[in-house]
């Protein structure tokens, strides 16, 4: 079967995104972070209920208004950041760990485990994600482990499919062959030349991954297949505030605006960082 | 020709094949005992019990349940939801109408949405505005478009019903919802397969014949763009099932989201199973269908 | 016909601007056959696309003066350039395979021209384009029009895209590179081809980066570099007595000079490398038939064929990168074939390659350093062996990717040095530089066999380059050797069939009297 290249949507964006736009990104990305390690930063008390003052529209001292309870959903998304970027990064972490492993061991092997291998990869990406973390929670249940893994696990097939790929690429380029031509054994050629050509894109899918990664989590937990409330964790939060969308719509849109903004951010940075990437290999 | 459609034809095959038996070992592998992960949070007795390893023959050996697994597979037989009380060829089939419509929606406005972006857009603003929008529309939660939607149209104009399946207009928001990002990532690859062809040297040749910019985008251009195109709409059609299971929760619908969310939930395995068999089939239906689209519309592919 | 003056094109690229032409003028009168020469980047395809409006995206055309058929064309509308192209002017570009849209069959890609010009009705087109086939000789023209790019041989899809250009019935046709992607047999006829469509009193341009290929046809040559005209004149006039010393540059490379050769060193010419009925199947095809070469110490072989003909399936034999199906190949007088790669090993550093394209035989991420220290036994310096190569130190540490084509070719060849190899294996070593690079990369090689006794074995398709450089020559030709020979007894009196065919086939520069 003919399934060509299928990454993550994100990074098939074909369009150079200016300077200012990749700035913007970058620090957006470093607060986002800086929200995950020091929350009290910027916010408060994420549980904080406050009676007085539930379901109050954005403004200066609640910018992202208040829900239910009364708790600022601007200091809920912040200290959500944790949650959520944990997840994330957690899931990419297995998923590009097994990614390489799975995707190597294809590549360098003989034609017919490289072929199993390779055709497996190949059905599993093209499989809908959220569908394949699903199953693993169906069997594992719910909760945010069992929700990390089966975010890492869904995303292994695409990391080892472009490892493989690039691996299958580098052992037939002209430089391998040439360095068969000094003399160099398999374990050079593989230490010295494969792996460093393989692995030099990784980080900059992982980037990329990242937002693939962050998007399914949110879908995830939306469905209540994650952190349980009150853990102010953005998917569900989305999730809660939905009940309340007739009378107050920042409780679900502003939180949603904030996953949207980390996974463009995600997306515009890893762009930026694969045309580096990619212009100084070709230039 | 006929040889190369047999070979992808088996290709499916074997798909379903690896589909069904992942499915049958994820059931194996599922913690503690068989049964218990088969009843799930459904009523337990030892009647249950004893029904369940009649059922799936928990007491003969592994490569006669196995077997039996796959041939009853064959027949349509997934099996009983013993949460449910109900066989699962029954649980899904009834919700199966309302996806497919939703599904097939969708996915029609997708494509008729990135065809206006892609080809039509062309002008330098358009293009960055397009761009963006499609950046915009890729990256953001499925759900959230639909909740954005919900609250505007439904909740504050009042448009469109909030939930349920009735009628043309309860379809309307769903499938904007679900079609938006499918064509968000259709007119990024179409673009981009169009200025790839509109470059290469056949380009040249055909605008030096006298044709204008418009036939040669029309003429040659678009079929060579359609290539990747009809790849990412395959994939495309995953992305379809995989977002009925959320966008069907956002707009309240019926249908096999719903159903596999409540599956999930209440670890009901043996529908869960069937989802994923099924999702398979949809791939395989899909990907065959997108490489005989390969074969008519490149003619180099057809010798082999 | 066509009256330019001071004609300039730049591009406004996001970042830089190029400036392609630089203030040419030039005139093509009816009936005549005017060539513009030049090596990649000098401008000339630029410039000839330029009058049919089709310069480039992005590009800006500027002139004093530029009449085409009798109009100002400075300020066409994008109509009138439509109204032009392909009534006036046919385009033929280099390589048919991509240059006619390869989803489309032959027939409609000829019989768009014709339906855009509101030519004929559908029937009648049908007519027409089986009478263009035959028109540039195609065979059996009723089912060719049927067929696809891809399921003709290389010389009947040219003719194809010739006709193509052709159906309007223009006044003017221009050729850019139109032979350049053929084997010489293939060339040979495309240019018979263009020399009869002249002769019928059609009005060439011919755009050429062989002034050989245009020598034979071109009434007017005009000569480009870096965007300007640096000589032209009448055929006969530049290539008899050429001012410019580029141009004679070009017309020595066309016309090949013979290197004085060193006398065979020793009495006793040892044998370094042997192969012995080689032979190499693929699933059902034979690639390699009973091929047997041996290579003396300090000996430059010639391996020359037309593409698909074998040659480099039998450097990769040789090299021991594939297996022969049968037959043996002999190293320093061990076997090196139909042994476990440990075996080759310990002679692997005395066997070097150097490749086509250097980019791709250079790991993207090291320097140039880094390239040639690893293959200097260590603790050795690289300068000295980049100077041997004529390259200074500022190349040390820039990427390949940095180099223009001719330098990294002499990295590839410093690396293939550094070892002191007694065999260097060349493949096609010199096909993708210019005309004048190659001149210098051809006299590198020639200087190392000199002072190091260092034996190659070149492989080519172009018979000038061979001539120039080997000893011996072996012709290939579908899998076997043909002939094998002296070099000069070879190119003198060929003995095979095949061997007088290419030998009549290359472009000879030809002054018209």
């Amino acid at each position: 079967m003919t399934i060509a290249l299928i990454r993550p949507v994100a990074a098939r964006l074909t369009w150079r995104v200016p300077r200012p736009g990749v700035t913007a990104a970058a620090l957006f990305l470093l607060v986002a972070l800086t929200s995950a390690v020091w929350p009290s930063l910027f916010a408060g008390d994420p549980l904080a209920a406050d009676p007085l003052h539930v379901l109050e529209g954005p403004s200066g001292q609640h910018w992202f208004g208040t829900d239910q309870l009364g708790r600022d959903v601007f200091g809920r998304v912040v200290h959500g950041a944790r949650h959520s970027l944990t997840i994330g990064v957690s899931a990419i972490v297995i998923a590009v760990g097994a990614g390489i492993l799975l995707g190597l061991i294809a590549g360098l092997s003989h034609r017919i485990a490289d072929e199993a291998l390779s055709r497996s990869f190949d059905a599993l990406s093209a499989f809908p994600l959220v569908l394949l973390a699903l199953l693993f929670i169906a069997i594992a249940g719910t909760g945010t482990t069992s929700l990390i893994v089966a975010i890492g696990v869904a995303l292994v097939p695409h990391f080892a499919r472009v490892v493989r790929a690039q691996t299958f690429v580098v052992r037939r380029a002209a430089y391998v062959t040439h360095a068969v031509a000094f003399g160099a054994g398999r374990a050079r050629l593989v230490v010295r030349h494969v792996l460093p050509n393989v692995l030099g894109p990784i980080p900059v899918l992982a980037v990329i991954g990242l937002g693939e990664a962050i998007l399914l989590a949110a879908g995830l937990s939306f469905l209540g297949m994650g952190p349980q409330p009150p853990s102010p964790e953005w998917g569900a939060m989305i999730s809660e505030g939905r009940g309340y969308l007739h009378i107050a719509w920042w409780t679900s849109i502003l939180p949603g605006a904030v996953v949207t903004a980390t996974i463009i951010s995600l997306t515009v940075a890893g762009r930026f960082l694969q045309r580096r990437f990619e212009g100084r290999d070709l230039a | 020709m006929t040889r190369a459609i047999l070979r992808r034809v088996g290709a499916g095959v074997l798909v379903l094949w690896a589909a069904a038996t992942a499915a049958y070992l994820a059931l194996l592998a599922a913690p503690g005992d068989t049964v218990d992960a088969i009843i799930g949070d459904g009523a337990d007795s030892p009647l249950i019990r004893s029904q369940i390893i009649q059922e799936w023959h928990l007491d003969r050996p592994a490569v006669v349940q196995y077997v039996d697994f796959l041939a009853r597979a064959v027949q349509g037989d997934l099996g009983r939801s013993y949460l449910l009380q109900r066989p699962v060829a029954e649980v899904i089939g009834g919700q199966l109408g309302p996806t497919l419509q939703l599904a097939a929606t969708a996915a029609g406005f997708g494509i008729v949405l990135a065809l206006v972006l892609a080809v039509v857009a062309r002008r330098p603003w358009v293009r960055r505005l397009s761009s963006t929008t499609e950046l915009v529309l890729v990256s953001t939660p499925p759900f959230l478009i639909g909740i954005v939607l919900l609250s505007l149209f439904s909740f504050r104009l009042g448009w469109f019903p909030v939930s349920g399946a009735q009628g043309a207009a309860a379809l309307v928001l769903p499938a904007i919802t679900m079609g938006l990002p499918i064509a968000g990532t259709l007119a990024q690859v179409l673009r981009d397969g169009l200025d790839r062809a509109l470059d290469e040297p056949f380009a040249v040749t055909a605008r030096a014949r006298g044709l204008r910019e418009s036939a040669v985008l029309v003429r040659h251009a678009l079929k060579h763009a359609l290539l990747p195109t009809v790849t990412m709409l395959g994939w495309s059609f995953g992305v379809l099932i995989g977002g009925t299971v959320i966008i069907e929760q956002v707009f309240g619908r019926p249908g096999l989201g719903q159903v596999t969310v409540q599956a999930v939930n209440a670890s009901d395995l043996p529908v869960v199973l069937a989802v994923v068999i099924l999702a398979a089939a949809v791939f395989v239906v899909v990907n065959t269908l997108t490489d005989l689209a390969y074969l008519v519309i490149d003619p180099r592919l057809r010798r082999s | 016909m066509i009256n330019v003056e001071d004609l300039r094109v730049t591009f406004h690229l996001p970042r830089r601007t190029v400036e392609a032409v630089r203030g040419v003028s030039f005139t093509v009168e009816p009936g005549e056959c005017v060539a513009i020469v030049g090596e990649s980047g000098s401008g000339k395809s630029v410039t000839a696309r330029s009058l049919v409006g089709l310069a480039g995206p992005g590009a800006r055309v500027d002139a004093t003066r530029l009449e085409v058929d009798g109009q100002d064309a400075r300020r066409f509308a994008p109509r009138d350039w439509r109204r032009l192209r392909g009534g006036f002017a046919g385009l033929v570009l280099q390589d048919a395979l991509v240059s006619l849209d390869p989803l489309r069959t032959v027939g409609a890609e000829i019989g768009e021209v014709l339906r855009v010009h509101g030519q004929g009705s559908r029937l009648s087109r049908t007519k027409q384009v089986h009478r263009l086939l035959t028109e540039v000789h195609v065979p059996e023209p009723e089912r060719r029009a049927k067929q696809y790019p891809h399921q003709l041989s290389g010389g009947l899809r040219q003719r194809a895209l010739i006709a193509s250009a052709l159906a309007g019935g223009p006044k003017l046709l221009i050729a850019d590179e139109p032979t350049t992607a053929l084997d010489a047999t293939v060339q040979a006829q495309i240019l018979t081809l263009l020399a009869e469509r002249r002769a019928a009193g059609e009005t060439l341009l011919l755009i050429s980066h062989d002034l050989a290929v245009v020598s034979r046809l071109a009434d007017r040559i005009l000569v480009m570099k870096d965007g300007r005209l640096v000589e032209s004149g009448p055929s006969r006039v530049l290539l008899t007595g050429a001012d410019h010393p580029y141009t004679r540059e070009l017309i020595a490379a066309a016309t090949g000079r013979r290197r004085a050769r060193t006398a065979q060193p020793g009495p006793e010419p040892v044998v370094i490398a042997e192969a012995a009925a080689l032979r190499k199947v693929y699933g059902d095809r034979t690639v390699v038939r009973d091929v047997g070469l041996s290579i003396r110490h300090g000996e430059i072989v010639g391996l020359v064929g037309e593409s698909g003909s074998g040659k480099t399936t039998v450097a990769q034999l040789l090299f021991g990168l594939v297996e022969p199906t049968s037959g043996s190949v002999t190293f320093e007088g061990a076997r090196f074939s139909g042994v476990p790669e440990r075996a080759r090993r310990p002679l692997r550093r005395k066997l070097q390659f150097i490749a086509q394209d250097p980019l791709s035989a250079f790991d993207p991420r090291w320097t140039v350093r880094r390239i040639v220290a690893e293959a200097l036994p260590r603790g050795a310096t690289v300068t000295p062996l980049l100077e041997r190569v004529g390259l200074g130190e500022d190349v040390l540490d820039r990427y390949p990717r940095q180099l223009s084509g001719g330098q990294r070719q002499r990295v590839a060849i410093a690396r293939a040095l550094a070892p002191r190899p007694s065999l260097i294996i060349c493949d096609e070593p010199v096909s993708a530089l210019d005309v004048s690079v190659q001149a210098q990369v051809l006299d590198l090689l020639a200087e190392i066999r000199e002072r190091d006794g260092t034996a190659l074995l070149f492989i080519s398709h172009d018979l000038g380059v061979i001539r120039d450089l080997a000893d011996r020559v072996l012709v290939m030709h579908d899998g076997r050797v043909v002939e094998e020979g002296d070099v000069a007894a070879v190119f003198d009196r060929p003995g095979h069939e095949y061997t007088r065919k290419l030998l009549d086939a290359v472009p000879k520069l030809e002054v018209p009297a």
